[in-house]
């Protein structure tokens, strides 16, 4: 009978113990994940920027950076691999240089995101240029862009040329 | 002639209407399901509980005739129904014509009521097995569920809606969404996202009534070995379609639509598990409660991210306020309901079996931890970018760099742990032991890192790493098939031969389910580390002229115009050589469908190896000269191949016995366990 009681006071007692034990390694892993994303996260955010704020200085040279806007009619040129076009959100412009193909949206007068570095003159060395997934949907920077020029017809409107 | 015959047909059936009818019916029928309760919780009313039965039937039947009578407007091309219009085109194939139902917001909130409705009706037909009050309450949850989602459709989505004067032509399917690879994607994935309502209504129907057991799981763990196989065919769909439509062959993007079906199945897939815990073992009932709880609001905001507009701009979700609202209000009542509830009731549960940190069981909670924590991550990387524009318009955008970051180490472990897990046994378990059993496993994969290390001179070392773990998992699926199947005190001849084949033979479809999904996963790493060893060429060719990528050789044979039903296209048709010997011809091709006057590329193809040369076609210059970019990608097969096996593995383990519903099972596993075991 003693016996008994005693296993069962142990086997209550070694439950809490475990519970405890579980919760204590799961608040540990949860408090790894979550410091593991906040330092991913100071690390990895690339911020977005129109035309303008460029011309204004709010992006320091070196920075990597998103620039949205309207590919700038005339401004395209090809040389074997290399292609060279401008950014407009028609008040400033951004000089864009990048390796490789462009993707099928890619068209002078359409919406554009260049992801890359920003050069001391201005100029973006871009390694990833988005285009409109198809003729509704738009980049939301590049929409972003239209908007905060005041040349934004709507969602599904035509592009203004 | 036959044309007007159609057009008569269309108008005499009112198919639009009907279908609108229908809808309304089902949104009765639902509402009624979800308040049935009133007439049976607090009596405990037999009959009426019986009732919930015929209901959800008489719901599932509604909404699959306004889903058919959808179905019949695309096929019969009736552009007087406005959503007809807009993604349909008389010209288009059949199959478009149909898939064309959920291409648009408006078709695809159908479809997952659809969907919603069969897993519905199966609860109501084959849920004998389970007792009545558990049943009738399960199907008043659903009916809920169903109840907010048709009532979305009706008043802020309604597909039916006509158009006045109707247009002569449909502005055809976006051109993307022409292709059969992305046309059945969504029904998977939602067949997938739907699976886990079943796992939540049992879930909350569990804690309002304040009873758990061992059942529970019984019950819950078809339904979710089912739904997450679909899940993840759905995503490996999704994942290959992006590899050959994108034209660049990247398999995944860590895109906001990609990380919203990825953190239901990492969620899913620890609910696979804590499911097998609690049924073999009765322990981590109330965490099994909440994990199916978070797996299925995972599966809402997972649809609504998706189909609000809200990741193409936080703005868009504003632009139509009915809509936003309207799924903001299905979003915070459902997850914020249920964990309420959770969180009411779940102190009332009895606690579960004890078990040692080193066991099955320990094993499969590092399992969920690890799986639970990556759900974690890949969310908070998918929100912040809309909580910050929400909270300051700061545009910021969360890349790769970071779900590299995060995921990747908290899977990592997980991958390696997996064979020792595997490998213990329930309530206390021999890491040493699991450790003898998987060294030549272990030794097996160790060796094929080394040589691979070695045979590519240098490289990144993750991916050298990523093969021999993946390796490793695939070896150590096999070792666990092969101990089971070994008798104790082995001796060589061929009795003993005899004796193994038997039991092997004789070991449950659970186990063989969970191998091939673990050899599976390891596919799947493969796959992935081997995306390192990619060769690229991106260049510009002219006609006759060759290119080496990865081993082999294309030359630029022709480019000719063609054209399609509803697109006209350039074809380049590359033939390729390996040592100077022809092996075969790929065509890739840029479209423009005049319609839309959207371009596309499709790549071209050529699989050798579970390998594939993949070539896609460029702009034209002015010159003459085509832009092309050429890829080698080794073992890219891998990838997908192991998904498959992943959900093929899931499927066996479905189709195991002891997992059927309505089977005697109660008293087979009573006679399994000795009597003397102590009832923990």
């Amino acid at each position: 009978m003693n016996v008994a009681v005693d296993l069962g006071k142990r086997r209550r007692s070694s439950r809490r113990r475990r519970r405890f034990s579980l919760i204590a390694v799961a608040l540990a892993m949860l408090g790894l994940a979550v410091g593991l994303a906040l330092y991913a996260l100071s690390g990895s955010i690339v911020f977005f920027h129109t035309p303008s704020e460029v011309a204004d200085g709010v992006v320091a040279p070196g920075a990597r950076v998103r620039i949205g806007g309207l590919v700038k009619e005339g401004s395209v040129t090809r040389s074997g691999e290399r292609i060279e076009f401008v950014i407009t959100d028609t008040a400033k412009e951004v000089k864009v240089a990048y390796q490789g193909i462009v993707p099928d949206l890619f068209r002078e007068g359409q919406g554009v995101v260049a992801e890359g570095v920003l050069r001391p003159d201005h100029s973006l060395d871009a390694d990833n240029v988005l285009a409109k997934h198809d003729e509704r949907y738009m980049p939301r920077e590049a929409v972003e862009a239209l908007k905060r020029q005041g040349l934004w017809r709507g969602d599904g409107a035509p592009v203004p040329k | 002639m036959f044309g007007q015959r159609l057009l008569l047909l269309r108008y005499l059936l009112m198919l639009a209407e009907t279908g609108f009818f229908a809808l309304l019916l089902a949104l009765a029928m639902a509402i009624l399901l979800s308040a049935s309760p009133l007439a049976w919780s607090a009596s405990d009313d037999r009959q009426m509980m019986a009732l919930t039965r015929p209901l959800m039937l008489a719901m599932s039947s509604f909404t699959v005739i306004a889903f058919a009578m959808l179905t019949a407007c695309y096929v019969l091309s009736d552009f007087s129904v406005a959503t007809v219009a807009e993604n349909s085109h008389s010209a288009i194939p059949l199959i478009f014509k149909v898939t064309g139902v959920w291409g648009n917001h408006e078709g695809s909130m159908l479809l997952w009521a659809l969907i919603l409705a069969i897993f519905g009706a199966l609860v109501a037909r084959f849920g004998d097995g389970l007792p009545p009050r558990l049943q009738a309450r399960v199907l008043s949850v659903q009916g809920l569920i169903a109840a907010a989602f048709l009532a979305f459709i009706v008043f802020t989505s309604n597909p039916f809606l006509r158009l006045d004067p109707a247009p002569a032509e449909g502005q055809d399917l976006n051109p993307v969404l022409q292709d059969i690879g992305l046309a059945i994607h969504p029904p998977l994935l939602y067949l997938g996202y739907v699976g886990f309502s079943v796992a939540f209504a049992f879930a909350v129907a569990a804690l309002i009534e304040g009873r758990i057991d061992a059942s529970f799981a019984r019950f819950v763990r078809p339904w979710t070995l089912l739904a997450w196989s679909f899940l993840t065919v759905g995503i490996a769909m999704g994942s290959y379609w992006a590899y050959y439509v994108l034209g660049w062959g990247g398999f995944w993007f860590w895109d906001p639509v990609e990380n919203a079906s990825l953190m239901p199945w990492l969620a899913g897939t620890a609910l696979v598990h804590s499911t097998l815990v609690m049924e073999k073992r009765d322990a981590l009932k109330v965490w099994t409660l909440l994990l199916a709880i978070l797996t299925f609001s995972l599966s809402l905001l997972g649809t609504f991210l998706v189909r609000s507009g809200v990741l193409t701009s936080v703005h868009a979700f504003a632009s139509d306020p009915a809509r936003g609202i309207f799924i903001l209000a299905i979003l915070t009542f459902f997850i914020g309901g249920s964990l309420t509830l959770f969180a009411l009731r779940a102190g009332e549960l009895k606690p579960g079996g004890l078990f040692a940190p080193i066991s099955r069981e320990g094993a499969l909670v590092l399992n969920n931890l690890l799986l639970a924590s990556a759900a974690a991550a890949v969310l908070i990387g998918t929100l912040y970018p809309l909580a910050l524009e929400a909270l300051t318009s700061d545009k910021i955008s969360v890349g790769p760099p970071y779900f590299n970051a995060t995921v990747l180490p908290l899977l990592a472990p997980l991958l390696f742990a997996l064979p020792f897990g595997q490998s213990l046994a329930w309530k206390r378990g021999d890491l040493l032991g699991a450790a003898q059993r998987l060294l030549t496993a272990f030794g097996l994969a160790i060796l094929v890192a080394v040589a691979l290390r070695i045979a590519h001179g240098g490289g990144p070392v993750l991916a050298p790493f990523g093969a021999g773990l993946g390796v490793f998992l695939i070896l150590g699926s096999l070792t666990e098939i092969v101990t089971r199947s070994l008798p104790a005190g082995a001796s060589s001849g061929l009795l003993t031969a005899k004796l193994v084949l038997k039991r092997a033979a004789g070991l449950p479809r659970q186990a063989y389910g969970s191998a091939l999904a673990h050899a599976g996963l390891g596919l799947t790493v493969i796959g992935i580390a081997a995306t390192a060893w990619h060769a690229e060429t991106i260049t510009l060719m002219r006609v006759g002229e060759a290119r080496n990528v990865g081993g082999y050789s294309l030359t630029l044979t022709r480019l000719s115009p063609q054209q399609g039903p509803n697109y006209r296209e350039t074809a380049a048709s590359f033939s390729i050589a390996e040592a100077g010997v022809p092996i075969g011809e790929v065509v890739s091709t840029k479209r423009i469908y005049t319609v839309r006057g959207t371009p596309t590329t499709q790549v071209g193809l050529m699989t050798k190896d579970f390998g594939q040369i993949y070539a896609s076609l460029g702009d034209s210059e002015p010159d003459g000269r085509v832009g092309v970019r050429l890829y080698w990608k080794p073992l890219v097969l891998f990838i997908w191949l192991g998904a498959v096996a992943m959900a093929l593995g899931g499927a066996l383990s479905l189709s195991d016995r002891r997992l059927r519903l309505g089977l005697p099972v109660r008293t087979r596993i009573a006679e399994a366990i000795p009597p003397a075991a102590p009832a923990e």
